[in-house]
């Protein structure tokens, strides 16, 4: 059985009496260990997908099992425990709190679950050690690089041993060189057996994940852009994951 | 999410705008703390007012009093209104069993009636003059500190014998806090408008619980440093102030004589036709028990009715009705005290709810943070209660310590009788009060905050 399964997923907004069709009739599943780039240019949907994907909002119609569990038609509360236990996210701009260390935002995930404070501790020093940024615990996020930043994102995503990260442009406000170290670092924790989603706008990025799919006008482009499909990234990534 | 963590967070957010978060409070500290000392000062002045009932003789005391104005319709038996006199008093033991200790009175007012008395070449001038019977003691809660009360022969026989108020004494003899001695005047001849009375007794200083608290004090310190001051207490002028102090310092200010003796020597010529002047000017009694208050009341009445020919002039004065008097002051100050903190409550609560409006609507993108990584509606609605309470009871816990300073700086400033109380009770309803501000002020808040969606508020900038 698929980690995620959609059928038919369809979201509409209605904007000043027009409807807007985000997503049209969207089908696919996402398989556990699954390294997928969602890809699009900007207004195709591929933002849309992920909040649905990522248990943050509901379609309008269609299905959708994640991990087994009815999704389209939970409740927001269940959503909320569903996005603690069983999701990470990574955002473009880090959305780390300005007013929490580094260790307290790593632990924010696992407050909303009850852990207690030592168990939060360690378990949040556990993660940032994966990222290499343990000996920064005490630091605000405002006085870390970019970079580090994003990693202690990438921390607070793994703490509570999700089933899938998503990561959504993770490297767009980063420079070139920051944004390869940040890739390496998804592509360590997929070899590691982790689901990531990554939601890209950049072919290139897109060309480092063994799974992509390309949403065009909301829905799947039936056949992946040929240029895509033989893209040679320019990452050069000392852990290829191909 | 448990509480405890929550509790946390909200005391973070409050001391991460420590400037902020004690202005919001400043609503909540004025609240009450008005509501405490508001309180506190009507507790203090029930106290006094209390002290002054139990020492005009307590609740069971009955006072029937000659009145002039006669009722509307016996306007025209004005001539033959007989007044008080002693055969009320034979008809009344004999007629109300429900009354014990009925004793008459005859009252010279000492100013009105320009009483002087004279020891040597010392002047005194009484509040009142008291012709009666010994019983008057019990009723109005008198204690003869040095020497005796006259007695049934003295009043018998008509003796000049006399039992003074110390502030008498302390005018005619000398203020033992001045001179540094006590002189114990009993056995001395003084002259009451020119006719010799001697002192056979004189009551103990009547004072309220204040002064009393503030004398010990005095004497304790004396005690300890005696050098300092040989005996001798500062000068705090008469005792007692205001309202309730006044009965203490006519109590102090007051001469009794026996009954037969007043007749006899200020009233032997003083009625047109050279007769004595019979009449009474009062009567007081105590009831027996205060449970049959009413009953007792109606037998005294049927009583007067029958020796007075139905004629009306005599009223009564029960304390109950100063009781009453006592409780409508008092409910009338707490009502407006309350109302007062009710108000300065409800402003301080607008200013919570208007501080926590102005932080959700800056920390929307926080709210949708928290929200993705697990949050639900409930964890963040309880967060944003929780900092709203955590201002509120910061708020009041310090309004608590400023009502303390405040009814401490009021009893410095303004010393009377009636010393404000501050009551465990108060702390607890106003501490209480400031929670539940806290509360409704946070509902709005929390409910707007909780409600944002996700990704909208991941948006927001």
């Amino acid at each position: 059985m698929a980690l995620i399964e959609l059928r038919d997923i369809k979201k509409f907004y209605h904007l000043g009496g027009e409807t807007i069709r985000a997503l049209d009739g969207v089908s696919l599943d996402v398989q556990a260990g699954d390294f997928t780039s969602i890809i699009g240019p900007s207004g195709s949907g591929k933002s849309t997908l992920m909040h649905i994907l990522g248990c943050l909002d509901t379609p309008t119609s269609g299905s959708m099992r994640l991990d087994g569990m009815d999704i389209h038609d939970a409740t927001p509360r269940q959503l909320a425990r569903v996005r603690g236990k069983k999701i990470g996210f990574v955002f473009q701009f880090f959305n780390l709190l300005p007013k929490l260390n580094v260790a307290q935002n790593v632990e924010l995930p696992l407050i909303y679950q009850g852990t207690s404070g030592r168990s939060r501790k360690e378990k949040a020093m556990q993660a940032l050690q994966l990222v290499g940024l343990h000996d920064r615990a005490g630091h605000r996020p405002s006085q870390l690089s970019g970079g580090q930043q994003q990693r202690v994102a990438i921390a607070r995503a793994l703490v509570n041993d999700p089933r899938i990260i998503f990561a959504d442009e993770p490297t767009g406000n980063l420079d070139t060189h920051t944004g390869e170290m940040i890739l390496e670092t998804f592509c360590k924790l997929h070899q590691e057996g982790r689901t990531i989603i990554l939601v890209t706008h950049d072919p290139e990025i897109a060309a480092l994940t063994p799974q992509k799919i390309e949403i065009r006008d909301g829905k799947i482009a039936q056949n992946v852009d040929a240029k895509l499909a033989g893209k040679e990234s320019r990452f050069k990534l000392s852990t290829s994951s191909h | 999410m448990n509480l405890l963590d929550t509790i946390l967070v909200g005391i973070k957010e409050v001391w991460a705008h420590k400037f902020r978060s004690m202005l919001t409070m400043l609503g909540i500290i004025l609240g009450v703390s008005s509501l405490v000392a508001m309180s506190a000062l009507v507790k203090g002045m029930e106290n006094g007012m209390k002290e002054a009932l139990v020492a005009m003789g307590g609740l069971e005391k009955v006072r029937v009093e000659a009145q002039d104005d006669l009722p509307a319709h016996q306007k025209h038996l004005t001539d033959q209104a007989p007044g008080l006199l002693m055969r009320d008093i034979y008809a009344l033991q004999s007629g109300a069993p429900l009354v014990k200790n009925i004793t008459p009175i005859v009252e010279q007012h000492g100013y009105r009636s320009r009483i002087n008395i004279t020891y040597q070449n010392k002047r005194a001038r009484p509040w009142r003059i008291y012709g009666t019977w010994p019983g008057i003691l019990d009723l109005e809660d008198h204690r003869v500190e040095h020497g005796r009360m006259f007695n049934e022969i003295d009043n018998e026989m008509a003796r000049s014998v006399c039992v003074i108020g110390v502030e008498l004494r302390n005018d005619l003899f000398g203020d033992p806090e001045k001179t540094g001695k006590e002189i114990i005047p009993v056995g001395k001849v003084i002259q009451i408008n020119g006719q010799p009375f001697t002192i056979v007794g004189m009551f103990e200083h009547y004072m309220t619980e204040k002064e009393r608290k503030e004398k010990e004090l005095a004497r304790l310190e004396a005690l300890k440093n005696p050098q300092a001051q040989v005996g001798v207490i500062r000068d705090k002028g008469r005792s007692g102030s205001g309202p309730s102090g006044y009965v203490f310092r006519l109590k102090n200010n007051s001469v009794f004589i026996p009954l037969q003796t007043m007749m006899i020597q200020f009233r032997a010529a003083a009625g047109v036709d050279e007769t004595a002047d019979p009449k009474l000017s009062g009567i007081y009694m105590k009831v027996k028990d205060i449970g049959v208050l009413e009953t007792a009341l109606q037998q005294i009445r049927n009583v007067l009715q029958v020796s007075h020919n139905g004629i009306e002039d005599w009223t009564f004065r029960t304390e109950e009705d100063l009781a009453d008097g006592i409780q409508l002051t008092i409910s009338n100050f707490r009502m407006s005290g309350v109302i007062i903190a009710a108000i300065a409550l409800v402003v301080g609560g607008i200013g919570i709810m208007n501080i926590m409006l102005a932080s959700i609507s800056e920390r929307v993108r926080e709210i949708g943070i928290r929200k993705a990584v697990g949050a639900t509606t409930t964890d963040i609605f309880i967060q944003i209660i929780m900092e709203s309470l955590v201002i509120a009871l910061m708020g009041g816990a310090m309004g608590l310590a400023v009502s303390i300073a405040l009814v401490q700086s009021i009893t410095a400033f303004t010393p009377n009788e009636n010393n404000p109380v501050i009551t465990l009770q108060a702390m607890v309803f106003a501490f209480g009060c400031s929670a539940m501000v806290g509360m409704v002020a946070g509902m709005i808040p929390a409910f707007r905050a909780s409600k944002l969606h996700p990704i909208q508020a991941l948006k927001y900038d």
